[in-house]
């Protein structure tokens, strides 16, 4: 489904369906260099069993057109203008990595129009390191291959995206590749390091939201590693908000290395 | 950065698509079974609606199979691999995948004997049309090219003069046609070359040669590397609109980088249903994990040979790009991984005579087994013209750089200097069978 934001065309997997009023509405945010194809499983399930799925390309990132975020804050801004644009009053936000970010700072903005939050292979600050932001910027294959490496737990997959026989790590690369190629404006990968980084309102945001928050981390991430994530929960703790940890046995890619256990830990979550 | 998280060629031959399980099974297991139980009523219809990842049926996936697949795509550098019966359904499965009657493949003349079949004959009757062109006439690929050609087509080394495909610049020639190019690396294995650096973006394999390396087992594999943009291109509706065969799935929606595979298995695999038996993916597998040590022999062993070969009078012509002779010697040394050592150890030769010298030849070989393979552990011979080859017209045969009295050889992993002594004594009763 595309939709017009901003006056962008925006693309928005939806399972195939149209928004139906009378469901709930679930966002789906993707990470850096990624879009909307990483939440292929688990956005294809809610869709069918009864949820509106709008796992957005982000702007400037593969089929949307318009200016790629330079920041955690107007990739918000953007988030509520989605909803907007798709008519939808209230949604649960699901956000990985950058993407996380993006759905706290929204959330934190949005208010009463968030349901649920979601933030998966998240951390805070998140920080990258100054030698990955200055080699996304001039020798991006390379940076590429340093995330995938970076984001993988395994050599042995479970059935992941593509179905048996995934090489989760090859489909990594060739979606980095994909992405970058897609702004022949912007280096997007840069751009996406440098808002993650420069990101500074996690604690303010996660104290000001209104609904319950769940972290969905990779015990082996080394991207956004666990331990990273403590000041966000904390910061949720000290403002009484309902905040829930859950740990997968993973690295980075929670949805096509643990596409199960994220699937079952999101439905929990999301049950209404 | 080396290790666990970015391992080399070796430890991914033997490692990738398998852990231990519950079972603590450390070699893979076979998974005889043809289907898989349900947790639940959910579970089967998200299996069945590609809501979750995982097997349903072993026609259309099998765990065993799933790890020769990840291995295969990991070794290749793609996103991920369809197991096929043979090579050669692995090809009909590529091009059932991307057209159908009324379109048009632009393919190499330096092809295996039954690729040249299926597109030249079969493929024909069912509506489309194959143009052929010499693997090195790069303007004959550019002229090639019809409103309706859907896909390029060759051998990294070509079958059986090692025509060395130049696939940087057939892949440039077919992206700006907008369409992929496929490519057989059977005789090449990803130890040789890895095809998705240099430009292709299918790969395909007959896992009967030197990936299983044992002669034991028939099976092929399709590789994908992700790379080709079905939406730009515009011209394959079937990965980019909406298929009634599956819910009206849009394949290329579902997945940005993979649409190319799920179709193939959700249709072809399907419907077709020429998939691999999980016994012959395990005994592939125990291929694979010894691949680089074999092919390093393989390679040894054929520099020899090509050398005796080459130097022996009763030879007129030896076929590998290791000489300089070689229309292929330079790109072969630009393209492969080891130059043109890495050509691969399946090449031929011609002996100066007649048809009956040839056949005295191959019948006093003692080690090599005269038999319609490659790849094998053990050295192999064939006459092409009376056998693989047959049902190719003189002219076809001379465009794809076969004569009559062709000899073809599959060097094997023995001592090199029996092999050359079996070359050597066969010969010698080649030159004895004039008088």
């Amino acid at each position: 489904m595309y939709l017009q934001v901003n006056g962008a065309s925006t693309y928005c997997y939806t399972g195939g369906k149209a928004i139906n009023p009378a469901q709930p509405t679930v966002v789906f945010i993707h990470g850096v260099l990624n879009d909307h194809s990483v939440w292929i499983l688990q956005s294809r399930y809610f869709a069918h069993h009864g949820w509106n799925v709008v796992a957005v390309d982000l702007p400037g990132h593969c089929k949307s057109a318009g200016e790629a975020p330079e920041s955690v804050e107007s990739a918000a801004d953007f988030i509520g203008d989605l909803l907007d644009a798709a008519n939808v009053q209230k949604a649960a936000l699901v956000g990985h990595s950058w993407g996380s970010l993006i759905a706290l700072e929204a959330a934190s903005k949005l208010k009463e129009r968030v349901s649920h939050l979601v933030l998966v292979g998240t951390a805070y600050p998140m920080k990258v390191s100054p030698v990955l932001i200055e080699a996304s910027l001039n020798e991006p294959m390379k940076a590429l291959n340093m995330v995938n490496v970076f984001s993988r737990s395994t050599l042995a997959a479970p059935p992941s995206a593509l179905g048996p026989g995934t090489w989760v790590f090859g489909a990594g690369m060739a979606l980095g590749r994909r992405v970058l190629a897609s702004n022949p404006e912007v280096n997007v990968f840069h751009r996406g390091f440098v808002a993650c980084d420069r990101y500074a309102n996690g604690e303010q945001a996660i104290a000001a939201i209104t609904c319950p928050v769940l972290l969905l981390l990779g015990a082996q991430d080394q991207m956004t590693q666990p331990k990273a994530a403590q000041r966000l929960v904390q910061a949720a703790k000290s403002a009484g908000q309902s905040v829930q940890v859950i740990n997968l046995t993973v690295g980075h890619n929670q949805m096509t290395e643990a596409p199960d256990a994220t699937l079952a830990a999101l439905r929990d979550f999301l049950k209404p | 950065m080396p290790g666990y998280a970015d391992p080399g060629f070796d430890t991914l031959a033997l490692h990738a698509g398998f852990v231990p399980d519950a079972t603590g099974a450390r070699a893979v297991p076979i998974h005889l079974t043809t289907s898989f139980v349900f947790e639940s009523s959910d579970h089967a219809a998200a299996l069945f609606n590609l809501e979750r990842a995982g097997h349903v049926y072993s026609r259309i996936s099998n765990p065993t199979n799933a790890v020769f697949e990840q291995r295969m795509a990991a070794l290749e550098g793609g996103i991920g691999a369809i197991a096929t019966a043979s090579g050669q359904a692995a090809l009909h499965l590529a091009v059932a995948t991307l057209m159908g009657a009324g379109s048009h493949i632009v393919a190499s003349t330096a092809l295996y004997g039954g690729s040249q079949n299926l597109l030249h004959y079969t493929l024909r009757r069912f509506g489309i049309e194959t143009t052929f062109v010499k693997p090195g006439d790069i303007d004959g690929w550019k002229s090639a090219v019809r409103p309706n050609t859907k896909l390029f087509f060759g051998e990294t080394v070509g079958n059986p003069g090692l025509d060395v495909l130049d696939i940087p610049t057939v892949a440039q020639i077919a992206h700006e046609a907008g369409v992929p190019l496929l490519v057989d690396s059977t005789l090449t294995t990803p130890y040789l070359i890895k095809p998705f650096e240099h430009g292709a973006d299918i790969i395909y394999h007959s896992a009967t040669k030197f990936l299983s390396g044992h002669g034991t087992v028939i099976g092929g594999v399709l590789v994908d590397s992700g790379g080709f943009d079905w939406e730009k291109s515009g011209k394959f509706p079937e990965l980019t609109e909406a298929y009634g065969g599956f819910h009206n799935m849009v394949f290329s929606e579902e997945s940005t980088v993979g649409a190319f595979l799920l179709r193939a298995r959700r249709e072809g695999l399907r419907d077709f249903g020429a998939c691999l038996s999980p016994h012959s993916a395990w005994l592939i597998l125990q291929g694979i994990e010894t691949l680089s040590l074999r092919m390093d022999r393989h390679m040894a062993n054929t520099e020899r040979v090509v050398q005796f070969l080459a130097s022996h009078p009763l030879v007129s012509r030896v076929g590998h790009p290791l000489l300089e002779s070689h229309p292929s010697h330079r790109l072969a040394n630009k393209l492969l991984r080891f130059g043109a050592r890495g050509a691969g150890a399946v090449f031929s030769f011609d002996i100066k005579g007649s048809r009956e010298q040839g056949k005295a030849f191959i019948e006093a070989l003692k080690i090599f087994s005269h038999l319609a393979n490659v790849g094998d552990c053990r050295s192999l011979v064939i006459h092409p013209a009376s056998t693989t080859h047959f049902r190719m017209t003189d002219e076809a045969l001379t465009a794809g750089g076969i004569g009559p009295g062709t000899i073809r050889l599959s060097i094997g992993l023995e001592q090199a200097e029996d092999l050359i002594d079996d070359l050597k004594r066969a010969l010698k009763a080649a030159e004895k069978a004039t008088g």
